[in-house]
């Protein structure tokens, strides 16, 4: 056993070693862009966003602002470098063909984009004609997501104007990953119902109106959940609901696979959430990836319907 | 002439910007495909993007970009200048849904200023957005 769980291991450690191996390399020849940033096309841009700033189009107004002149919108950087409706034609073997041959090999089939960051060294004139160049930025260890277990590739494109100057630059982020097994739980299956009782089902019915309620003692003035007839600090039966602010903060947190209950979705992340107000509650995490998930991360509580019976709560995990 | 545009002295942190809800109809998400020179056929031909896995065509990243950059200058004016829009992307515009923008002012330095948008549909958060701009 441990012979081929050894092998395993050694395998795995060499697929690392070959995928960083692209890290840092450019993928081919700079791209230029087809034409010169121009009006036209940034009034396509501008007509198909509904962006009325008026420095992208009306030279009077461009003129009077901080750029003096027209200029593109920011966020059109990566357009003028748009290959268009042909594809490009890449000559030779481009090393991130022959990464994501790799990648394939070992079944990371799929692919999903989860981050674009911009950054902008200057807005962009009309007349100015830009190439493009791209480097493997980096590869991350393998990791588990809801969409499946996967590499995040991040390619790095660098903008560069007539006098290849930078002009801005981008970082990509996607994920490249085999596909969750499909899922075993029939498609119509609900959630499962909360074990409600005379003693709690006024707190679900809170949801069910979008509240968030902790139990106080009227007695002692303690916070208490889960929802009980009696204060576990003063032991007084004179209780009253208070709506949460809906902040808090992971405590702690497994990731369940198996035993797989119909009406959820694994893996199934399960959070200890400590409340602002000191009470602590167990949620799913929602918005979120497995990878932000940690001890002591801030969350939002959000309240969602799961189906038209139930709300819970759910805890949005800050990036 | 005078451009109405905001300054340092407008902004204060934890400050909410005015929500914009983007409706996306089929013609909107594949003119902004276009605009942008993508023709990736899951931003138009909605067959393939069935066939693909989609639930119907779907907006692209550029265009996304796009609204996040437009949203800030909706407010923030045509002094503001974006240094940068980083987006984390999550569920998919597709037709039929609407987007509502919703941003906040989360830091300020000297004349930058950092705004967290969101864009989210039925199914969710679409985009996740940190942009950092400058104000006179």
């Amino acid at each position: 056993m441990s012979t081929v769980a050894s092998q395993t291991d050694q395998d795995k450690q060499a697929f690392w070693q070959q995928l960083q191996s692209f890290v840092g390399k450019e993928i081919g020849p700079p791209q230029p862009a087809p034409d010169e940033v121009n009006i036209p096309m940034i009034r396509h841009w501008c007509e198909a966003i509904g962006d009325n700033n008026p420095i992208y189009l009306d030279a009077a107004a461009a003129e009077a602002s901080i750029h003096q002149q027209i200029v593109a919108p920011p966020t059109m950087l990566q357009a003028w470098v748009m290959a268009g409706i042909k594809p490009r034609v890449v000559s030779g073997a481009s090393p991130y063909e022959e990464m994501n041959q790799l990648l394939f090999s070992h079944n990371f089939t799929s692919v999903v984009a989860t981050n674009c960051e911009q950054t902008y060294d200057r807005y962009l004139h009309p007349g100015d004609k830009l190439s493009m160049t791209t480097t493997i930025d980096s590869i991350s260890p393998e990791k588990t997501t809801a969409l499946g277990t996967g590499h995040f590739i991040t390619t790095r494109q660098d903008y560069f104007d007539q006098n290849n100057q930078r002009v801005g630059s981008m970082l990509f982020r996607i994920i490249r990953f085999r596909p969750a097994a499909r899922k075993e739980t029939a498609p119509d299956a609900v959630r499962p119902r909360p074990a409600t009782t005379h003693d709690n089902s006024w707190w679900f019915d809170g949801l069910q109106n979008a509240k968030l309620f902790i139990q106080r003692c009227t007695k002692c003035q303690a916070l208490r959940f889960p929802p009980g007839p009696v204060c576990p600090t003063c032991v007084s039966m004179d209780w009253e609901p208070v709506e949460a602010v809906g902040t808090g903060t992971i405590h702690s947190f497994v990731i369940t696979h198996y035993p797989q209950v119909p009406g959820l979705e694994y893996p199934l992340p399960v959070l200890l959430i400590d409340l602002d107000e000191g009470v602590r509650m167990v949620m799913n995490p929602i918005d979120t990836d497995i990878a932000d998930l940690a001890i002591g991360k801030k969350v939002d509580i959000v309240l969602r319907a799961t189906d038209d019976e139930l709300t819970l709560p759910f805890a949005k995990v800050h990036k | 002439m005078t451009l109405l545009s905001l300054t340092i002295s407008d902004v204060t942190i934890g400050q909410e910007l005015p929500p914009l809800d983007i409706v996306l109809t089929r013609t909107l998400i594949t003119a902004t495909a276009i605009a942008s020179r993508d023709y990736q056929e899951v931003h138009h031909d909605p067959s393939i993007a069935v066939e693909r896995g989609s639930q119907d065509i779907i907006m692209n990243i550029l265009t996304t970009n796009g609204f996040v950059g437009r949203y800030i200058t909706d407010w923030a004016g045509p002094n503001a200048f974006i240094k940068s829009v980083k987006v984390r992307l999550g569920v998919p515009n597709y037709p039929g849904e609407t987007m509502k923008m919703r941003g906040k002012i989360t830091a300020t330095s000297g004349n930058d200023v950092t705004v967290v948008v969101t864009g989210s549909n039925s199914m969710g958060d679409h985009v996740t957005a940190t942009v950092e701009i400058v104000l006179p």
